[in-house]
């Protein structure tokens, strides 16, 4: 409990009178790389909304560092946003602006650097993400990839103390979802930020996942709490086992 | 050759239904009818089965399964056995998968089938609550306002200015052209009917007076109605699409200080002078028409003019602009910021913001009709 960077206290997600996931329960320690997988469909990214305040509970409360978030007057909600980075799940770079000017927006609005400073930081943060050089690039003008890598630069531009993730390897080739699950270790580590991840790309979960939550689209709630290895090894819910295994769940006692 | 498909239909001698099934079976030509299949099911005594018989079948594509699956339905709703052995291994496996996943029950849409006063009632209350979303939003916008005058809010003001530009300079041809053509108008049929009395100088009164008081301000809203209205509900509604608003949120940014208060202000700034031009504009299309056809020299026009409209009519005409350009950027940015993140969305948005905002237009013209008559302005 002492070192819970993230604390989800029976929280229900609803659209209206449908209940997508209920009854969640968990809670992320400081620096861990936490996955939240499950089927398409069954609730991963609104958790993530819920999480980062864009949607609000039909019950339950999200706390971090034991202060509650969902209860948060706005004021101290928005202090709480500043510690936190995104990166959405094409990037969601303001398409009106460079890409310097992108990463340096939060800077210039929640510091008081000089706009040369920020520039520089700002570059800084590019050349992190492998995108030195194309300061004065607009988002139209580079690949998706690259596109999302800035977002990542925008993501770290206040140096957040928790980072969340979109479905980052959606829509990259397989070297390029190497190179981004490498880039969030080096940022993990070197930063020691907490990390959560929205993913169904089995690779990226094992590769760099220390725990995982599984939403099960049946059941409507959390069916798996663990590092994902672990789950695939030892889990007793075959639905977690099919998931983690590409549906070879019913197989899988005469592999091992 | 193939030829098109053909259907033979046969009771054997061990009482099954034999199904022939020759030629070419392709979507696109005219297929045979299962019917002829049912014609022999219903005949008593009923089959014991169903079988096929493919030797012919030269080519096939989807339009053979949705036949095949036609029969396999009648089979089963009679209880008849249906032997697909005779059937060539592609179309069996293809039948095969399409029945690997059960229908799910709740997934066909349901047309549920409403009566007049139902509609009547879902529509009022739909009504009310566009109409409460549309308050919120105006009251978040004001406190966003108050929060200006207050300098503690957060936009860039390089955004601002480039809107300025974008809603002031950039609209300057179009509300010429505009308010020219309609001066130009106003002054054709005043000269219609004034010339029955002598009296064509009064043109210049009509139109001055028309376009100074109420055409200037209500053409430039027009304009700007569906130029600034339509493109901020377009733009506000594919930076939702694209998750930029998102990423502002979850930035600590407002964005209604961010993206919708740098639009309200600039259409309210520009909105004013936009008129005064347009104004000025009409007139000289009055003039145009009093000087080529009705002999009027331009001093005397512009004179005639000048002594038709008052400042207080001009400011008042100034004061509408400045509402009409809030009401615009209200419509505009409301509809954009509720729009559903789809690229239909997208569209639904900026046809619903002209909409919106030249009702609010009309609908505001008509008050202050009312209270400048009352007000004796």
């Amino acid at each position: 409990m002492s070192d819970a960077h993230i604390t989800v206290r029976n929280l229900t997600m609803a659209y209206g009178d449908f209940v997508l996931m209920r009854d969640l329960d968990f809670e992320i320690a400081q620096g861990e790389i936490f996955i939240i997988m499950g089927g398409s469909g069954c609730g991963k990214s609104t958790l993530l909304r819920h999480l980062i305040g864009l949607k609000e509970p039909a019950r339950g409360e999200v706390f971090y560092r034991g202060e509650s978030f969902t209860g948060a007057s706005p004021e101290h909600r928005e202090d709480m946003l500043k510690r936190f980075g995104v990166l959405y799940q094409s990037g969601a770079l303001w398409s009106s602006m460079t890409l310097a000017e992108n990463v340096g927006l939060p800077l210039g609005e929640f510091t008081d650097l000089s706009p040369s400073d920020i520039r520089e930081v700002a570059s800084l943060k590019l050349s992190l993400v492998g995108l030195k050089g194309f300061e004065d690039f607009y988002p139209s003008e580079i690949s998706g990839g690259m596109q999302k890598r800035a977002g990542l630069a925008r993501a770290i531009a206040l140096d957040p103390e928790v980072l969340f993730f979109d479905e980052p390897s959606a829509g990259l080739d397989p070297i390029s979802s190497k190179l981004l699950d490498d880039l969030i270790l080096e940022l993990r580590d070197s930063m020691g930020s907490t990390v959560v991840i929205v993913t169904h790309e089995l690779a990226s979960i094992f590769a760099i996942g220390t725990n995982s939550i599984f939403l099960d689209t049946e059941t409507r709630t959390a069916t798996a709490i663990g590092p994902p290895k672990e789950l695939r090894d030892h889990s007793d819910n075959p639905n977690v086992r099919r998931f983690l295994l590409r549906g070879d769940g019913g197989s899988a006692e005469e592999m091992v | 050759m193939s030829q098109a498909g053909e259907l033979y239909v046969h009771r054997t001698a061990d009482g099954a239904t034999n199904v022939r099934i020759a030629g070419s079976w392709r979507m696109r030509e005219a297929l045979p009818d299962p019917e002829a299949v049912e014609a022999d099911l219903i005949l008593s005594p009923q089959p014991h089965s169903v079988t096929f018989d493919t030797t012919d079948l030269t080519t096939w594509d989807s339009g053979i399964l949705t036949f095949l699956t036609r029969v396999v339905e009648l089979g089963r709703d009679r209880g008849i056995e249906v032997d697909r052995s005779g059937l060539p291994t592609g179309v069996q496996r293809l039948l095969a998968l399409s029945e690997a996943v059960p229908e799910k029950e709740d997934a066909r849409a349901v047309e549920a089938e409403e009566s007049f006063l139902e509609k009547i009632g879902a529509g009022t209350i739909e009504f009310g609550l566009s109409v409460n979303e549309m308050l919120a939003f105006i009251g978040d916008a004001s406190v966003v306002l108050f929060k200006f005058v207050g300098r503690r809010v957060r936009f860039r003001r390089s955004d601002l200015l480039m809107l300025i530009q974008q809603v002031g300079a950039e609209a300057v041809g179009i509300v010429s052209l505009i308010c020219f053509l309609v001066g130009l108008i106003l002054a054709f049929v005043g000269a219609a009917q004034l010339q029955q009395f002598g009296a064509t100088i009064y043109v210049a009164n009509l139109v001055g007076v028309a376009m100074v008081r109420d055409v200037g301000a209500l053409m430039a809203a027009i304009v700007m109605a569906g130029r600034s209205g339509a493109a901020f509900a377009a733009e506000l509604a594919s930076m939702k699409v694209s998750q930029e608003i998102d990423a502002l949120t979850t930035m600590g940014i407002d964005p209604l200080e961010f993206l919708v208060l740098p639009r309200i202000i600039a259409l309210a700034v520009m909105m004013p002078l936009l008129c005064l031009y347009a104004d000025f504009v009409g007139i000289l299309g009055g003039a145009f028409i009093g000087i080529t056809m009705l002999d009027l020299s331009f001093q005397t026009y512009m004179q005639q003019t000048a002594d038709a409209v008052n400042l207080v009519a001009l400011v008042g005409g100034m004061f509408k602009a400045f509402v009409y350009g809030l009401l615009i950027a209200i419509a505009g940015t409301l509809r954009g910021m509720q729009a559903s993140a789809s690229s239909a969305g997208v569209g639904a948005a900026t046809t619903s913001a002209v909409v919106t905002s030249i009702v609010f237009i009309i609908s505001a013209a008509g008050i202050f009709s009312v209270v400048f008559y009352v007000l004796g302005i």
